[in-house]
This record gives structure tokens, C-alpha cells and sequence, in this order.
């Protein structure tokens, strides 16, 4: 996500850098340039305008031309006014102090509501929350069966009373979590246009009803200048309090996430990334603004390894590392650890200084990851531990046993070995924290 | 409402727009450098995005130019003729004359090619079609459910696989019984997919494959339909799925919020897809097949119940 937008600003930034003094011509053709790539990722034209306006009126207030290094200091700039157009510091999920809290989800038809419901349940279930899902569309065909199959997924219960009215369903619903006593009620309502005045009335009554703590706006993260309409719409009907942004794990612009709160004011809680039920992630300004900026996201990159790894594992493999007896087994084992963070290409992202240089449609491809989990899993325990066991025979009947070619077989080999020799050298000096996957394994 | 006043109903936002720039061109207003830079915002404002904006405003500054036009109604006139243009493509309708008709629906999660499915399926019911309803989206949850519950509104038959099961064999199955039972048409829904995936656009390639293998030649249509309110993200859509499964047609949905009409612009001037149909509504007869110089006379009337709308 936000690639193009991050390439964008890379260049116009890199342009500046170029030069040693700045005038005030060449500030002024950088920030029209920002306005176009801000444009062309979808950003609302409103929004865009007041960004650049206020850029520029911190440049001219902090000096930049005389500062020591001014493309630094725009950046800088740009940088923070990016986080406060992401809506600053990281919005936290709401409860109210008398359980059930109440969480209405609310949006345009295929936004991802009934989905968020499942991925929001799910999270909070393994934070201890136990969750009643509410099945309030009763327009769309199958939603309540769609309901239904994701609380089974998750093991959690869904309150249904068929096409009845949406209002009164939600409010036994709150009266059934009361009565099961659970901690959190989440309510998926029906797709709806923020014109439609009837359906808006019905959301209108049905706030009146449950009294939510949460009123959570699910938007599509590829929604074009619309978006702000849609936010706003719902927004001035309904006071929203957060926004879930839905299908950001494609090739969005990503302009919606950069004008939703500046129009608004309700802050980005949560983030789709994916089909899994898991992907769904905090929403965090800081992080977003620097994988934007090309600054590479360490955070979120040290979170993701740190839910994998405890302590002593980490430890055992370092120790691993050091006495050259890091087997196949052991790099199967993290191959598939890496594998449960998602796709390897995004990690590789969020490495700074890597994704600018990364080619533009850099991928890994995962079908490779599975040959190589294929490979190995068809090598004995032995073969395992010790490679060099690996005969003509014994690779050919791997190569069958896979379904790969010998060649592909002697390929990992030969890199594991090469990257088993790197790691005696890294062990000898630098000692290393967290263990990395062997280079060049992949290809 | 009739269906024209429903369109021009529904396209305030890009009416808006629109008549915005037909202000900006009454004759006699002399052509100053505001005039363009207003010009251009009102199409990115459209969701035009920003190079087919530039490519429209500079295309048009080169004939001012030329032709040395003094004043801004000259520029809107030709520019409603170019838009025009841009839209206009042969192979507009659906391609029924083969039998059985098979038509693959492709898109992003949630852009509504079940609901258009469905939608599709009572139009083609209403000129009694024997239909088959093909449920390929066999991720998402009670999406087979859903279809089934348009199969049953619209009186037609449907082929179903178990949640999970594997796309291909399903719309496998649904080929072949279509062929079995002679139906006139055969619509196959298929599971949500972001273009950037690359796995899943890999199994998309299988299904087509499947169906091209079955019936002996390609699809008779193979629709993307796509979300409406989508800004610049449509025409990344349109590439990836056209080059993924030769698109033959789009169909833009959700008009009735925003039509903006600006993406669809784009897309067609990128692409040379017509789009064939646009969603106005819940309702089924809210599918309507798309007519470009209907779409662009419902940008542009301007009668006073427009104007007050």
C-alpha cells in the first residue's frame, strides 16, 4: 500500500536533496508536486490544498532555506503534518465502564462490515473479550448466514431473529449478552448510502436503542474523493468514532486513510490488511508516515517478530547460530514462523532503507517458499541434521518425493550451506538478537 | 421516476461537477489561465485522476490555441464532445447470441458481483432465458448462500460446491451441466479478489481456462464489475484483471451515491472496455446497460428540476 505515493514523494524529495542551496522556486515546484502525488493517491482535493498550505507555512516559519541542510528540514516538516493528517497519536478501542459495551459497525454496501465484525470479535477475544454478535442486516441475501459462519469460525455466539426490524433485534441482542454475560456486543448493520434518509433514520433509532460505545465507520481504503462524502455523511448523522479502513492490503493509493480524519475528525482504529480473520491491525500515524516517507516501519517489524520468538527461543538460536549447528530443521521451523507474519515481500518492506530500493514489483514468490518447505519435509530426521549425507540417490528421491527437480534440491543445499558458513563468520563478532533468514535461500 | 430522470437524479454529485463547468463555459467569458486551473480541478474532483485530467486540459489548451478561441464556451463544447468519445466503444451490449452464453464475473471484495449477478440473471429471466447460476465463491462465507437466494427470486438454476472447495472444479461441474441441461446462459460468480494478489489471480486464469476448455472457446463475456465510489484504484483494477482474464466488459456499480463518472473515464480511455452496465440501486431493475450518450446527456441537461437537486 501506498507504494505509489511513497515513490512519488521519494523523488520529489530526492530532486531537492540534490541541491545544495534552495530558492524559493524550487520549494514552491517541490510542493506542487506534493499536491499531485497526494492528488493521484486519492487524497481528497480539500484536504491536499490545506496539507500543502500548512508545509508551506511551517517552511517559511522554521527558515528552511537558511537551515544547514533545508531538503532535510522540509521532510522533517512533511513528515509530521503527514502524522497529523493521520490523525496524530494511535486511537484506542472505547469501552463503556457497565458491560455489555456495545460496538455498531456501520458503512456502505461492501465496505466489509459483516468481515470486520468477525476480525474485530476474533481480536478481541484473545484479548479476553468475549464477544455477541448481532445480526442486524436483514436486507442483504444470506448475510445472517454469513454472520453465522464466522462466529462458528471463532467460537463465538451470533444473536439472530431473522428479517425482523433491525432496531429491535439489536436492542434484545444487548438484552441477551446481559443475560449470557458478555463483555462486548458488536452490531453489523446492513450496507447503506449516506443519502438514503430512511436507512440512515433507522441507524439513527437503532443508536438511540443500544446507546454504543463505539459507532465504527467501515470504509473501503480505495475509495476515491468520495470518501470524505461518505465520512462526513455518516459522521453529521451519526457523530462516528473511529474508522476501520478495509482492503489495504492491495495496491491502494491509500487516499482515503490521509483525508477521512482531517474532514472528520474520527480517528483510524484499525486497518483490514487481509482475507484471514487475523488481518486486521492497529492503526498507528507515526508507523504510516514513515513507511510513506520511504523510512521503512521498525516497529511494527520488531512487534511482529517479538509475538514469534519468546525470549529463549531466540536464545537457543543464537546459541544455535554460534555452534554452526543450525540445521534444516531448524530453518524450516523459522521459514514457517516467518511465514504466520504474512507475506514476506510486506515484511521485506518495512525494513528502512530497504523499500526504496527494492525494484518497484519486487515480490517474493511464496509458491518458492513452498518448494523449499516441500523439499525439506522430504529429507529423513538425519538428512536433516546433517546435509552432507545427501548423496546422488538420496536428493533424486527428495526430488520425487517433492516434486521438484534434483536441481532444486542441490540449489537449497549448496545455499544453505553458503549461508551456514556466512553466520560462523557473523557468530564470531557481532552477536545478533533476533535471527535472520539465510541470504540468497530464496532463488 | 422514469429511468433518464433517475440517472440525472442519481448523478448530482457528477452533475455538480459538470454543470460547473458548463458555468465556467457560457459564452462570451473570456479564456484567462483561472479558467484552466478551475477546469482541472473540477476533474480531479470527478475521481478523473490526474493524467487523464492533463491529458484532457492539455489536449484541449493545444486546440484552443490552435484555433485561437477567445472565450470558454468554445472549450466546454469540445470538451463534452471528447468525453463523449472516450466513452463511445463498439461491442457495447451483452454478447448473448451464443449458446449457452457463458459469462464470468470477476472483481475486488465487495465491489457486488453477487448482487449483480443476481440482477442480471432476473433481467435475463424477464426475456425468458433459462438461466444457471454458478456459485465459484466458495471463500466467503454463505456466499453460495446468497446466490442461491437470487437464483430462487429470479427463477434460476443453480450450481453449488461445498464451502471451501476448490473454484475450478465447481465452475466446472456448472459448465458442464449448463451444457447438460441446454440452458441459455450460464453466470458464474466468483470469490472476491484484490488484483495485487497474486495466487488468486492465478486461480482465476484456471477457472477461464477451464471454462475456454469446456466450451471450446473462450467466454462469451468476461465482466469486472466494479465499485463506483472506487477512485484511482478502478484502473489499476481494469489492467490487472483484463490482463489476467481478457476483459470484455465492465460494470460499475453503486451510481446511485456518487457517480462521478471520472474513473470510468479513465478506465475506458485506458483500456478500450466498454462498460456495458451501471447499478443505480437495490432494486433488480436498477442494472441498467450503459449508453454513453444517455450517461453524457444526463451530466449535461441542465433543466430547473436539475438545478434545484
Amino acid at each position: 500500500m501506498f507504494d505509489q505515493l511513497s515513490e512519488r514523494l521519494g523523488a520529489v524529495f530526492k530532486r531537492l536533496s540534490g541541491r545544495g542551496k534552495l530558492s524559493e522556486g524550487d520549494v514552491n515546484e517541490a510542493l506542487r508536486e506534493v499536491r499531485v502525488a497526494l492528488l493521484e493517491a486519492d487524497v481528497s482535493l480539500a484536504a491536499a490544498k490545506a496539507f500543502v498550505a500548512r508545509v508551506k507555512d511551517q517552511a517559511i516559519g522554521a527558515n528552511v532555506l537558511e537551515s544547514l541542510s533545508p531538503a532535510q528540514t522540509i521532510v522533517k516538516i512533511v513528515y509530521d503534518e503527514l502524522v497529523a493528517l493521520l490523525g496524530g497519536a494511535q486511537a484506542r478501542l472505547q469501552f463503556a465502564d457497565a458491560p455489555p459495551s456495545v460496538i455498531l459497525m456501520v458503512g456502505l454496501q461492501g465496505s466489509g462490515k459483516t468481515t470486520q465484525v468477525g476480525k474485530l470479535a476474533l481480536r478481541l477475544k484473545e484479548q479476553g473479550r468475549r464477544s455477541l454478535l448481532i445480526a442486524a442486516d436483514v436486507y442483504r441475501p444470506a448475510a445472517i448466514e454469513q454472520l453465522q459462519t464466522l462466529g462458528r469460525q471463532i467460537d463465538l455466539p451470533v444473536f439472530e431473529r431473522g428479517t425482523g426490524d433491525p432496531v429491535k433485534i439489536a436492542r434484545d441482542g444487548v438484552a441477551e449478552a446481559r443475560r449470557l454475560g458478555l463483555s462486548t456486543v458488536i452490531v453489523d448493520t446492513a450496507g447503506r448510502l449516506q443519502i438514503d434518509a430512511a436507512l440512515m433514520d433507522e441507524l439513527d433509532r437503532m443508536k438511540a436503542a443500544v446507546q454504543p460505545k463505539e459507532i465504527l465507520l467501515v470504509a473501503d481504503a480505495m475509495t476515491g474523493q468520495e470518501a470524505t462524502n461518505v465520512a462526513k455523511g455518516f459522521h453529521d448523522r451519526l457523530g462516528i468514532t473511529g474508522v476501520i479502513l478495509t482492503k489495504m492490503d492491495g495496491d491502494t493509493r491509500g487516499g482515503a486513510a490521509l483525508s477521512i480524519h482531517s474532514e472528520t475528525g474520527a480517528p483510524i482504529k484499525f486497518v483490514g490488511v487481509g482475507e484471514k480473520l487475523s488481518a486486521l491491525e492497529p492503526f498507528y500515524p507515526e508507523r504510516l508516515a514513515s513507511r510513506i516517507l520511504g523510512m521503512g516501519d521498525v516497529l511494527t517489524l520488531i512487534e511482529k517478530t517479538q509475538n514469534l520468538y519468546s525470549q529463549e527461543q531466540a536464545k537457543q538460536l543464537e546459541e544455535k547460530f554460534l555452534k554452526h549447528s543450525f540445521t534444516l530443521d531448524d530453518f524450516l521451523d523459522q521459514m514457517r514462523q516467518m511465514r504466520k507474519l504474512g507475506s514476506m515481500t510486506d515484511l521485506l518492506k518495512m525494513v528502512p532503507g530497504l523499500s526504496s530500493r527494492l525494484p518497484k514489483d519486487f515480490e517474493i514468490p511464496e509458491k518458492d517458499l513452498a518448494k523449499i518447505e516441500a523439499i525439506i519435509c522430504s529429507m529423513t530426521r538425519r538428512e536433516r541434521r546433517s546435509p552432507d549425507l545427501l548423496n546422488g540417490s538420496r536428493r533424486k528421491r527428495i526430488a520425487l518425493g517433492s516434486g521438484t527437480q534434483v536441481s532444486d534440491v542441490n540449489r537449497l543445499v549448496k545455499q544453505f550451506e553458503q549461508s551456514r558458513q556466512m553466520m560462523k563468520q557473523f557468530g564470531g563478532g557481532r552477536k545478533r538478537r533476533l535471527p535472520q533468514l539465510p541470504a540468497g535461500m530464496l532463488r | 421516476m422514469n429511468w433518464f430522470g433517475r440517472l440525472r437524479a442519481s448523478l448530482g454529485k457528477a452533475r455538480e461537477a459538470f454543470s460547473a463547468v458548463q458555468r465556467l463555459g457560457r459564452a462570451g467569458i473570456p479564456l484567462t489561465p483561472e479558467f484552466w486551473d478551475q477546469l482541472e480541478e473540477i476533474l480531479i474532483l470527478a475521481d478523473f485522476g490526474v493524467p487523464t485530467t492533463q491529458k484532457i486540459v492539455t489536449g484541449l489548451q493545444t486546440v484552443a490555441k490552435q484555433e485561437a478561441w477567445k472565450t470558454t464556451d468554445r472549450v466546454v463544447a469540445r470538451f463534452r464532445k471528447d468525453v463523449e468519445r472516450f466513452l463511445t466503444l463498439p461491442d457495447s451490449h451483452l454478447r448473448l447470441d451464443r449458446r449457452p452464453a457463458v459469462m464470468l464475473i470477476v472483481g475486488v471484495n465487495g465491489s457486488g458481483k453477487t448482487t449483480t449477478i443476481g440482477k442480471l440473471a432476473t433481467r435475463l429471466r424477464e426475456q425468458r432465458k433459462r438461466v444457471l447460476l454458478v456459485a465459484g465463491d466458495t471463500f466467503r462465507a454463505a456466499a453460495a448462500e446468497q446466490l442461491g437466494i437470487w437464483a430462487a427470486r429470479s427463477g434460476s438454476e443453480l450450481v453449488r460446491g461445498a464451502e471451501g472447495a476448490d473454484p475450478a472444479s465447481v465452475v466446472f461441474d456448472g459448465v458442464r451441466a449448463g451444457k447438460a441441461r441446454d440452458v441459455d446462459v450460464i453466470l458464474i460468480d466468483t470469490a472476491g479478489r484484490l488484483q495485487t494478489k497474486t495466487n488468486l489471480m492465478e486461480e482465476l486464469k484456471k477457472i477461464r481456462r477451464i471454462v475456454e476448455r469446456e466450451l471450446g472457446e473462450p467466454p462469451a463475456e468476461t465482466l469486472l464489475v466494479v465499485d463506483g465510489t472506487t477512485g484511482q484504484n478502478a484502473i489499476s483494477q481494469a489492467k490487472l484483471f483484463n490482463a489476467t482474464a481478457e476483459l470484455t466488459g465492465i460494470v460499475v456499480t453503486k451510481l446511485d451515491s456518487t457517480a462521478k463518472g471520472g474513473v470510468l473515464v479513465a478506465i475506458v480511455d485506458e483500456l478500450e472496455v466498454p462498460v456495458k452496465f451501471i447499478g443505480l440501486g437495490e432494486t433488480p431493475d436498477a442494472l441498467r446497460p450503459f449508453d454513453a450518450g444517455e450517461f453524457i446527456d444526463a451530466l449535461f441537461d441542465e433543466t430547473p428540476e436539475a438545478a434545484m437537486s
